[in-house]
């Protein structure tokens, strides 16, 4: 079977966002970007899927800047088997990007789609849900474990009372959450046998997909700082002033 | 203006989640409405007719509720809204399962997790694992909206709303309730409790949370941990306090070794005090703590516990 996988380029994972001063945004000039890391757990998913047998192909697809091709380079050399830019400077909203991803499920015809819960940029968690509704599959989100078998997926999701699996039908949209697997690293071959993989580049117009904003941004502040406090020096002074000053035992 | 609230519960109580919901309805301003959708949850929407500020109970009772799954949300969520200008449900997992699904078939864009009302169409969400706080203005007709609960006060009860049956989708649905491993447990639950202690790496295993949970029994308090210490395997992935677990915000937090990652102080720095117990003093918790007690925690814990 063949999966779709779409990965997002976002700042590194290790890197703290800082607001810009006119508050227009997050400052993401000279600063190291990478694969949203759910993103990368997607394509590790995939892979091993392909490494059971039970996956024959991986299409990789990113919606961006010319950039982000790096970012399906990195998929390809974890082993994906080919990539899909659709090339766009614009704000894609995940509504759009979802809409996008239902049309090159249209042309490539994917059994399933794993991608990642959420971006660590816009932190929404909605596109695989939206893709889901936009195809009328049905999804497992939030996945920490995922078998395949008879044409079903079977998924153990990450819910706040702790684990719930689910039988979904294929075709599926498929969520990973943190502890679906570990990424692998690739290797230096793997990433000179990347270079000769294939990147289709497209546009939005190629698959008559109008960017449209929903959502206008006003502005993006600092979150409130916390006021530094005071380093007490034994348990018993923690206890009195808890009890004593705070008043919170 | 009317406004419906998907309720959070688990078909036999009522999510304190819900009636925060309801405070950020109100907020919007207009005729607020509960949607209690389950099987067998007649208790949760009396429950919800309680609530102060609420016109009517929509009751959808049926198999296909049972787990509140996306796509059988779907099927209900979506005719209903017809009769709404705006929904808003919870940012639990479940809300953030099905509301997109919701928006999408809508041709709307949600607005995710949002923690302030500054308008009816104007909301603030924290981005970037809440470094960054965005304000964004819906340009849609019909507002499509999960709400972080730790951000808003809960609605008081003391309300009469009318309860009405509607019908629940008949299915079938692609998807199926297979199993749940939820974890048992008689201390609050982490979102709702008014002291919740927390460990982290530093605890070296999950035997040595015990003495992390000796302490949360003397308090009331709900037990909770790190990304690094849930990935350890230490504690169930439930516990897990951040931006990608749980978002609390008690009366009082207490970090017992644990650092202080980006991604653990978004879920836990609006709590009212926060206690950081830690053997490195360049430790970033200290920056966010009112008290921290720089100490060796196998030595603190025990002493902790006895003086309580």
């Amino acid at each position: 079977m063949k999966v779709l996988v779409p990965v997002k380029r976002v700042i590194d994972y290790n890197v703290k966002a800082r607001v810009k001063a006119d508050g227009s945004g997050v400052d993401l000039a000279n600063v190291k970007m990478s694969m949203n890391p759910f993103g990368e757990i997607a394509v590790e998913e995939a892979v091993r899927l392909k490494e059971k047998g039970v996956v024959s192909e991986i299409v990789v697809v990113s919606i961006g800047p010319t950039q982000a091709q790096e970012t399906i380079r990195t998929a390809l050399a974890m082993g994906a088997d080919r990539g899909i830019l659709i090339q766009t400077d614009e704000t894609v909203e995940p509504l759009s990007v979802a809409k996008l991803l239902k049309a090159v499920v249209a042309e490539e015809g994917p059994d399933m789609a794993i991608l990642g819960k959420q971006a660590i940029d816009d932190d929404a968690n909605q596109t695989g849900q939206m893709l889901a509704a936009l195809l009328d599959w049905p999804q497992g989100t939030f996945a920490s474990k995922l078998e395949i078998n008879d044409g079903k997926a079977i998924v153990t999701r990450e819910i706040d009372g702790g684990l719930q699996t689910l039988e979904v039908e294929l075709p599926a949209v498929i969520t990973t959450d943190l502890r679906l697997n570990e990424p692998r690293y690739a290797s230096l071959p793997n990433i000179m046998k990347a270079k000769r993989k294939p990147i289709d580049m497209k546009t939005p117009d190629d698959y008559a997909v109008a960017l449209e904003i929903h959502l206008e941004q006003i502005k993006v502040s600092e979150p409130p700082q916390r006021k530094a406090g005071v380093i007490v020096e034994s348990v018993a002074e923690l206890v009195d002033k808890l009890k004593n000053e705070a008043g919170v035992i | 203006m009317a406004i419906l609230v998907v309720a959070e519960h688990d078909n036999a109580n009522l999510s304190d989640a819900t009636h925060k919901t309801v405070t950020a309805a109100a907020k919007i301003g207009g005729d607020i409405d509960i949607l209690i959708a389950g099987h067998n949850a007649g208790d949760v929407a009396s429950g919800a007719a309680e609530i102060d500020g609420v016109r009517a109970v929509l009751h959808a009772d049926g198999e296909t509720l049972a787990k509140q799954l996306a796509e059988a949300m779907q099927a209900l969520i979506v005719p209903l809204m017809d009769g709404y200008e705006a929904v808003l449900t919870p940012a639990t997992t479940n809300g953030k399962n099905f509301l997109p699904r919701v928006a999408a078939a809508l041709n709307v864009m949600q607005i995710s997790e949002i923690i302030a009302v500054e308008a009816a169409d104007t909301f603030v969400r924290p981005i970037y694992a809440g470094n960054a706080m965005q304000t964004v203005k819906s340009k849609d007709a019909t507002k499509v909206i999960t709400v972080r609960p730790t951000a808003f006060a809960a609605a008081k009860t003391g309300g009469n709303a009318t309860v009405k049956s509607i019908d629940a989708p008949a299915g079938p649905f692609k998807s199926a309730f297979v199993s749940e491993e939820l974890t048992q447990s008689d201390r609050p639950e982490l979102t709702a409790a008014k002291i919740v202690i927390s460990g982290g790496r530093g605890m070296g295993s999950g035997e040595n949370f015990a003495m992390i949970e000796r302490i949360a029994d003397k308090l009331g308090a709900a037990v909770g941990a790190s990304r690094a210490a849930v990935d350890a395997g230490f504690v169930p992935n439930d516990y897990q306090v951040g931006q990608t677990g749980k978002v609390v915000a008690p009366a009082l937090y207490i970090a017992v070794g644990i650092s202080g990652a980006i991604q653990h102080l978004a879920g836990m720095k609006d709590s009212k005090v926060i206690v950081a117990i830690n053997k490195d003093e360049d430790a970033p918790i200290f920056q966010v703590a009112d008290y921290g007690l720089v100490a060796d925690l196998f030595k603190a814990l025990p002493e902790l516990e006895a003086a309580l």
